[in-house]
């Protein structure tokens, strides 16, 4: 019989922006609360994966948490850095070689748009000093061909970003707080159209923690296991559309968010329909929109009526982003990935709070995407 | 003002027609923007160099309308003078689609399926006085 894993301690580190601490102390911070939750102490964890993109080798944080010797590998995966460390968590507890570990992730990205680095992303330094390596403009031209051929409107857009700031208003975590309407969303500056300022989230900071033990071990640290029934990650293939191309080819490929999905629940062995409560990556409105049918939730164009109709909200059919998204919450590239699996845990463990979905969930989701077109996909159920 | 190219590699110059440099896969066809040795539609090592078409049709697009952070972008990032620019994908009949500058910015003047053609497009001044020219798509008059 093959090993299964469970969730049994979560910690988080409040998203945002939180001058004088570091990234890294954010994740030790977040470390220290996930041990807490599960009643264990750092010295109990005997594997570690841990990333950050802007914040440091996450295995020096040992120095601050005891230096114990544990097995500690450093993620560094882009946007799916968060979901590689917990996947690498998931397989090494799968397969037997540890019982109980923990994946972490952090950032602490400066203010503003993301500065690529042509050359480190394979990229000529000509790409940047066009004017063209910006990832505000890919979000832009994708959900604009999207709107084309799909029929998604702006007011769509918009009420994915009140929902986000209204759920986000109701996160003790999150860093946007305040609510703001459809119209001030539309109002607001157009940064790459057909985006608007609060349709994008900001690079922010913050840390988040998971202890992973095998499941017929995990009641032994707490009396609310959540199992981890897959974790995929995914890179793109030819044809498909992805952040900081200079050129795409003429065939087109669904991408490798289509294909996270497809292998997580291929893993869980259940299908969309199961799902009671998703996490989805909104680095921009538009992106929580079209990831809806990449995921399989519906199909391509349906999200109109869906999210018209309120479908997506924590009352509606399908809750998407309970947690405020990516919008609500920023993105430390590090950490956000691992901040969604928190979330779900929360919900599954019907401790939402406030924000608790109403449906008694049994069954959550997750999808991280990012440069250079990577996809993670998480299923947890209680 | 004599005029220099952003980069050596990425299109012809001089030229009165520029055209974009990338490769095309011996075996399989495909063709690559900019120019690389392996094929990621068939893993394949042999590739050549091909001059790409001027003309194609838009295939998406976007309007930058903050300015970019310097580094990397070379081109104005004053606040006060920045000017936005239309960016998209460009439809290169049988060959690629490629990502560039587009000479309108005017979201009401920018339509999926309009025909583009490729001119060259001032970024700056270098130090020596030169400007620095890259490559972008202009709307077929």
């Amino acid at each position: 019989m093959s090993i299964e894993v469970a969730i049994v301690g979560i910690g988080m580190h409040e998203f945002g922006r939180t001058e004088g601490v570091s990234g890294m102390d954010q994740g030790v911070i977040a470390v220290r609360r996930a041990c807490a939750d599960a009643g264990l102490k750092w010295d109990d964890m005997q594997f570690a994966f841990g990333g950050s993109q802007a914040a440091g080798a996450a295995d020096t944080m040992v120095s601050q948490l005891g230096l114990t010797g544990l097995q500690f590998i450093n993620v560094a995966n882009g946007c799916a850095t968060g979901g590689s460390a917990l996947f690498s968590a998931y397989n090494t507890i799968r397969s037997g070689v540890f019982d109980v570990g923990i994946a972490i992730g952090f950032d602490k990205h400066e203010r503003g748009a993301f500065r690529i680095n042509t050359k480190g992303a394979g990229l000529g330094d000509w790409y940047g000093a066009s004017g063209l390596a910006l990832t505000t403009q890919f979000f832009g031209m994708k959900i604009n061909r999207y709107m084309h051929e799909y029929g998604i409107s702006q007011s769509s857009l918009a009420k994915v970003s009140e929902k986000a700031f209204r759920n986000g208003a109701q996160n003790p975590m999150a860093w946007r707080r305040k609510p703001i309407s459809e119209q001030e969303v539309l109002d607001s500056a157009m940064l790459s159209y057909p985006l608007t300022q609060y349709m994008f989230c900001s690079p922010g900071e913050g840390g988040v923690a998971l202890v992973l033990a095998r499941a017929d071990k995990a009641h032994l640290y707490t009396d609310k296991p959540i199992y981890l029934k897959a974790a995929a990650v995914r890179s793109r293939r030819f044809g498909s559309f992805e952040v900081l191309a200079p050129s795409i080819a003429l065939e087109h490929n669904a991408g490798p968010t289509v294909d996270a999905s497809k292998a997580a629940f291929e893993m869980a062995g259940i299908g969309p329909e199961d799902i009671d409560v998703a996490q989805l990556q909104d680095t921009e409105s538009g992106a929580e929109i079209m990831h809806m049918a990449e995921n399989g939730f519906c199909e391509h164009g349906e999200q109109e009526f869906m999210i018209q109709a309120g479908e997506t909200e924590i009352g509606g059919k399908f809750p998407v982003n309970t947690d405020g998204g990516c919008l609500a919450n920023g993105e430390p590239v590090g950490a956000s990935g691992l901040r969604q699996v928190y979330e779900n845990v929360l919900q599954l463990r019907g401790q939402a709070g406030a924000r608790q979905v109403p449906n008694d969930p049994k069954v959550a989701y997750t999808h991280v995407y990012g440069a250079p077109g990577i996809s993670g996909v998480t299923i947890l159920s209680r | 003002m004599a005029q220099v190219p952003v980069t050596e590699g990425v299109f012809t110059w001089p030229s009165q027609t520029p055209q974009l440099i990338g490769s095309r896969c011996v075996e399989c066809g495909n063709h690559m923007f900019p120019v690389q040795s392996g094929c990621p539609k068939c893993s394949s090592d042999s590739t050549e160099e091909v001059l790409l078409g001027r003309r194609g049709t838009l295939w998406t697009w976007t309007v930058q309308g903050y300015p970019p952070k310097s580094p990397p972008y070379a081109g104005n990032v004053d606040p006060k003078t920045f000017q936005a620019f239309g960016v998209g994908y460009i439809e290169l009949p049988g060959q690629i689609k490629i990502e560039a500058r587009l000479t309108e910015s005017d979201p009401a003047k920018l339509k999926i399926g309009m025909e583009m053609e490729m001119v060259l497009v001032p970024l700056n001044t270098d130090e020596a006085g030169n400007e620095v020219v890259t490559f972008a798509f202009a709307p077929v008059a």
